[in-house]
């Protein structure tokens, strides 16, 4: 287990370099520059503000800059909100962005896993039938049909929920729902699939015969191997939260990182596109990590170092 | 069973006759593609033609689907939206079909450690958010549509890669890859003359997959702002616009949506019976 920590840990490194790397060099050859708005600055106010930022530097210089500063742990300043470290700009608004993500997997797994159980219970009736043709549905309805249906449904024609903004908890039902249902869908597919081969396999049986009760061979016995492709499936589903969380942000108006990383990239704010996207690669690979050891741990099979 | 013309082909064309969604999916998508097609040019309007006299028109004799805001006529927008969705979703699915396949086909035929390596090159690609990296490419380079099938194209690959690898790991054990190798036949002959051919089944089942997929990261991008430019239209950026003019008039997101869905819900349904038709071992879901 040790073993596959550290050669993650080993293998994160390039990776994260390479990615950074590839982006620094991708932003600062795209045309313009963060200081090239719409009204003119005079040009003595621009040339002193990229010295100031050390934009006048060799880019190889201010590569090597860029990542002495990131080994310390610097992140730089925003050019953009230049009150405002780069690090202060994604600890304000990534927790908006782990909350949605956080609220649309519990929607997720607690509708998605019981459906698809029940699916696979009593397979081939009608308890088996219409969640399955419901989340066929849920998969191809996307986010941004679904989420502009429930705010016309739920907030415009019956009021139950605001349909826009982020100010307390009642602003977070619809835009966790949206994303939710998606993976809801998906959830309950591979739940119902992953149960259906486990519950004929011999020891289930067993336990069956021993006299268990049926829920229990279903909690008990059945869960751990049915779930496994669930489990696998959380690591995509984390980089389609993140990536879902783009679009769920700009139709709800939520101040989320995915708006601000949008926001950053218009600008040419170079630290802030650099920033959000080492943090996002970051936050993966550890996701990751933590869905391989959860992998692991329900699947002796898979315990080997890849 | 005594006939002895049941080829892999025909076994495999049979039993999708048999899926009743599958068929039905077939004919919902060639409406679709035919609507798409003829639809700008049957239409009396043409996608970009505003009219300010007649602005929220609900659906009529005059507009089958209504006006917009501009008073275009939403037929021929969502018509002609079509056209450039279903374009993107196949050029952009191509492009991820020939990376894909063609690194999938190396890294299985050239095996041992250069395998290993470039699969775990994938591995690693597997996990990183490209939606990040593309969204960034359609900011900082402009929305250049050549640009927008390459990076789609760049990121869906990675699954074809690993399906095409799988299978000519099993083929290049078999034995007219043996009989085709002692003939002498150069590598990139037997790539692409022996072992390609044999591989066409399983790219089939995934490029029908890959296409709905396609086609909603092009819908994410064009909702964002970053996909195709008005006047032109995608689905994707018009069920923006009826997203945003919701209330006023529900039609701007009904006909655009629904006809996005449909094409999502018909490739998958699709895709499925292709895979249960071509490939009988492997079972549903």
């Amino acid at each position: 287990m040790s073993k596959l920590i550290v050669s993650r840990f080993l293998q994160a490194i390039p990776t994260i370099w390479i990615i950074a790397t590839l982006t620094f060099f991708m932003t600062r050859y795209a045309p313009g520059g963060p200081f090239d708005s719409e009204r003119a600055i005079p040009e003595e106010i621009k040339v002193k503000l990229q010295s100031h930022f050390g934009l006048d530097q060799p880019l190889f210089h201010q590569y090597l800059l860029y990542f002495k500063n990131l080994l310390r742990g610097d992140l730089g300043p925003s050019f953009k909100y230049p009150d405002w470290e780069v690090s202060e700009l994604i600890a304000t608004a990534f927790p908006v962005s782990l909350t949605l993500g956080l609220f649309s997997l519990l929607i997720a797994l607690l509708i998605g896993i019981p459906a698809g159980m029940l699916a696979a219970l009593r397979q081939n009736s009608w308890l088996d039938y219409l969640p399955m043709s419901l989340s066929m549905a849920g998969i191809c309805l996307p986010t941004f049909v679904l989420g502009p249906l429930l705010i016309y449904t739920l907030s415009t024609q019956l009021g139950i929920f605001p349909a826009l903004g982020w100010h307390g908890p009642s602003d977070w039902v619809l835009p966790s729902l949206t994303l939710g249902l998606f993976y809801a869908s998906y959830i309950a597919r591979l739940t119902r699939a992953g149960m259906l081969e486990t519950l004929q396999l011999d020891y289930v049986r067993t336990a069956r015969a021993k006299g268990a009760s049926s829920l229990r061979v279903l909690t008990k016995h059945a869960a751990r191997g049915g779930l496994l492709p669930v489990v696998t499936f959380l690591g995509p589903a984390f980089a389609g939260l993140i990536s879902g969380s783009f679009v769920i942000e700009s139709i709800f108006f939520i101040p989320g990182l995915g708006k601000f990383f949008v926001t950053a990239a218009f600008n040419r704010d170079y630290t802030m596109v650099l920033g959000t996207v080492l943090f996002y690669a970051t936050l993966i690979i550890l996701l990751n990590l933590l869905v391989d050891l959860l992998q692991a741990w329900l699947d002796p099979k898979s315990r080997e170092v890849r | 069973m005594t006939q002895q013309s049941s080829s892999l082909g025909r076994d495999a064309w049979l039993r999708l006759r048999a899926n009743r969604m599958a068929m039905l999916s077939i004919y919902l998508l060639l409406g679709i593609f035919l609507i798409s097609l003829v639809g700008p040019w049957l239409s009396s309007y043409s996608y970009e033609q505003q009219d300010l006299d007649h602005i929220f028109q609900s659906p009529g004799k005059n507009h089958l689907f209504g006006t917009d805001n501009l008073g275009r006529d939403v037929f021929a927008r969502t018509t002609y939206g079509g056209r450039i969705s279903l374009a993107v979703g196949l050029l952009a699915t191509l492009v991820s079909l020939v990376i894909g396949v063609t690194y999938g086909m190396l890294s299985g035929y050239l095996g041992g450690r250069m395998d290993a390596w470039m699969m775990r090159a994938v591995d690693v690609l597997y996990s990183l958010p490209f939606i990040i990296f593309v969204i960034l490419l359609m900011v900082l380079f402009g929305r250049n549509f050549l640009l927008l099938f390459l990076a789609i194209g760049a990121v869906e690959w990675l699954t074809m890669a690993r399906i095409t690898r799988a299978q000519t790991l099993n083929l290049k054990k078999a034995e007219f890859v043996e009989a085709a190798r002692a003939l002498g036949y150069s590598h990139s002959r037997i790539l692409f003359r022996h072992l390609l051919p044999n591989l066409i089944g399983p790219i089939i089942i995934y490029a029908t997959l890959t296409v709905p997929a396609v086609m909603l990261l092009e819908a994410v991008l064009s909702f964002l702002g970053l996909g195709v430019q008005a006047p032109m239209s995608s689905w994707g950026s018009l069920i923006k616009e009826g997203a945003e003019k919701m209330d006023a008039a529900p039609w701007l997101l009904f006909f655009p949506g629904s006809f996005f869905c449909l094409t999502l819900f018909a490739l998958n349904f699709l895709g499925d019976g292709l895979r249960d038709a071509l490939d009988p071992k492997s079972s549903k879901d």
